[in-house]
């Protein structure tokens, strides 16, 4: 009787520990995705809501673009062998890490 | 008390019904007793940060943006409408889609008093909201009274400012275009800091674009307290001297103490006084009424402290600050586009608190900043800030930014549709 309880005791402890540590996870998870969607939106300003510009617009939209593609691109402007008129003084303020999540942000909108 | 026995009847119904009453109130534009984050000011930071709380909460939180102009007009383009290439309905936008796409109770109506002890908001028209977060975006005021006459001079209608877009904004091109030939516009500039640094140098090019086209012997006459150009001043010294030779003179180091509506002159602490057609004369500036009387401004009593990585005031909690009326990091513009950036920055920081997520360790900002020198030809400065949590201030990195290399046309296209898709991102 006795280890039976205690076994179902650690079960249901086991289990608390599990969804807390699961629950944790998801709040890590989510807060990161939360930045990622923050640094994301600065682009949001020139190339629109979500990466869609504005019907017309010369500045392009950048939802859905593949992401390697921007990543290339937005490096080519960083060390000049894409010319700009704005972007090569954007990027070159961007680490590698907020340049391949802001890729892999707009690469899973949809266009 | 009809409200609150609405609000009442709403809950006890619940579900998709109270939903259909919420609608109703709104379109009434009644008030909730209390909502979770309430804005206050619809312009770049406001409209951005009750759009962004919406869609960074995945439409979880409730807003409530409090603003008294019907629609939001732009103050960046604004000069091309006293330059004349523009008008004002192609800088409006309306605020309804905040609500009807967003899910934003838009309430039209001004706030009188901010208790941060209770977190409520009362209105000018009465009636007050609760709030678990509250965003101030309240711009800038102009200290009319930094100058003597000024105050009058503004309110007769003699002397405008034209700083915020609107009804002066056109009354200055009617006065820019009643003016005779052979006229003076005189253009003064206080000291630094003060909303959109490039502005009046843009204000001045477009003035002298007009004059260029219709009144060829008038005179553009730049009066500045500062030591030099605050903004671009390379680019803009270029473009006059090849373009506005002899109509645009360029004054530096004039602080005006007075203005006098009987002479139409301007009054300076060292040198003589200016005489001139039209006098558009811009006094200091400092964060909207709102935050000074609520103990908020808490730099020399103009501009609003706050911490940098989540933009909550350094005076109240829950009390986050944005745009122009923040004391700024250093190299950071009070600029359009800046108060688009910090709203999406303390957007996410409200949606962290409230759900319960971390911060964000290293949130960065861009600015980029577009002047037309005439009507199709601009220039640009653009900047990167990032957070820098051991100096907990944000800043440029080295090697970033900069300016266009000269005046060009390209850029002019660029601008329009930075426009465009910056009223798009902060009201649709």
């Amino acid at each position: 009787m006795h280890s039976r309880f205690h076994t179902v005791t650690l079960a249901g402890l086991l289990y608390g520990l599990l969804s807390f540590a699961a629950f944790a996870q998801d709040k890590t998870s989510e807060s990161k995705a939360l930045h990622a969607r923050t640094d994301a939106a600065m682009c949001a300003n020139c190339h629109g809501s979500e990466g869609r510009a504005v019907k017309g617009s010369a500045v392009p939209s950048i939802a859905g673009l593949p992401r390697d593609y921007m990543v290339q691109q937005m490096q080519a402007f960083k060390d000049g062998s894409r010319p700009a008129t704005i972007m090569h003084q954007i990027t070159k303020g961007l680490t590698e890490a907020q340049i391949t999540s802001m890729a892999d942000y707009f690469a899973a909108l949809p266009r | 008390m009809k409200r609150r026995y609405l609000l009442q009847a709403g809950l006890a119904i619940g579900g998709a019904q109270a939903l259909a009453l919420q609608s109703l109130w709104a379109a009434a534009a009644s008030l909730p007793a209390k909502t979770q984050v309430i804005v206050i000011g619809g312009g770049y930071g406001g409209a951005t940060a009750a759009k962004y709380v919406r869609m960074f909460s995945n439409y979880k939180i409730n807003v409530v943006l409090i603003e008294p102009n019907t629609s939001f007009i732009s103050c960046p383009m604004s000069n091309l409408v006293i330059g004349g290439s523009k008008n004002l309905t192609e800088l409006t936008t309306s605020y309804d889609a905040l609500s009807s796409k967003h899910g934003v109770t838009v309430v039209k109506d001004k706030v009188s008093a901010i208790d941060p002890q209770k977190k409520t908001v009362a209105l000018q028209n009465g009636g007050s909201i609760g709030y678990d977060k509250l965003v101030l975006s309240p711009g800038v005021d102009m200290m009319f009274n930094s100058i003597e006459g000024l105050q009058a001079a503004n309110t007769s209608g003699h002397i405008l400012q034209a700083w915020k877009a609107g009804a002066e904004t056109q009354a200055l091109r009617k006065q820019l275009e009643a003016m005779p030939d052979g006229g003076v516009y005189a253009l003064t500039v206080p000291e630094a800091p003060y909303r959109c640094p490039p502005g009046p140098y843009e204000r001045a090019s477009q003035v002298a674009h007009y004059f260029k086209q219709a009144k060829p012997k008038s005179k553009v006459l730049i009066l500045d307290a500062n030591p030099d150009i605050t903004s671009k001043a390379s680019l803009f010294k270029k473009f006059w001297s090849d373009n506005y030779k002899d109509i645009i003179e360029y004054r530096p180091n004039h602080k005006v103490t007075s203005v006098d509506t009987g002479m139409m002159s301007i009054n300076f602490d060292v040198q003589e006084p200016v005489k001139a057609q039209v006098l558009n004369v811009l006094p200091s500036m400092r964060a909207g009424a709102i935050a000074v009387q609520t103990g908020l401004a808490t730099a020399n009593n103009r501009w609003c402290g706050i911490n940098y990585q989540s933009f909550e005031s350094v005076a109240a909690k829950d009390i986050h600050i944005l745009g122009d009326a923040i004391l700024a990091a250093p190299a950071m513009p009070k600029s359009a586009h800046m108060a688009n950036s910090h709203a999406k920055v303390a957007a996410a920081a409200i949606v962290a608190q409230l759900s319960g997520l971390e911060s964000n360790p290293a949130p960065y900002l861009t600015n980029t900043c577009y002047s037309y020198v005439s009507d199709k030809m601009v220039v640009h400065v653009a900047s990167v800030h990032q957070y820098n949590a051991e100096e907990k201030t944000y800043k440029t990195v080295p090697g970033s930014g900069g300016l266009s290399s000269e005046a060009n046309a390209l850029e002019g296209t660029y601008a329009w549709n930075w426009a465009q898709n910056i009223w798009a991102d902060s009201l649709l």
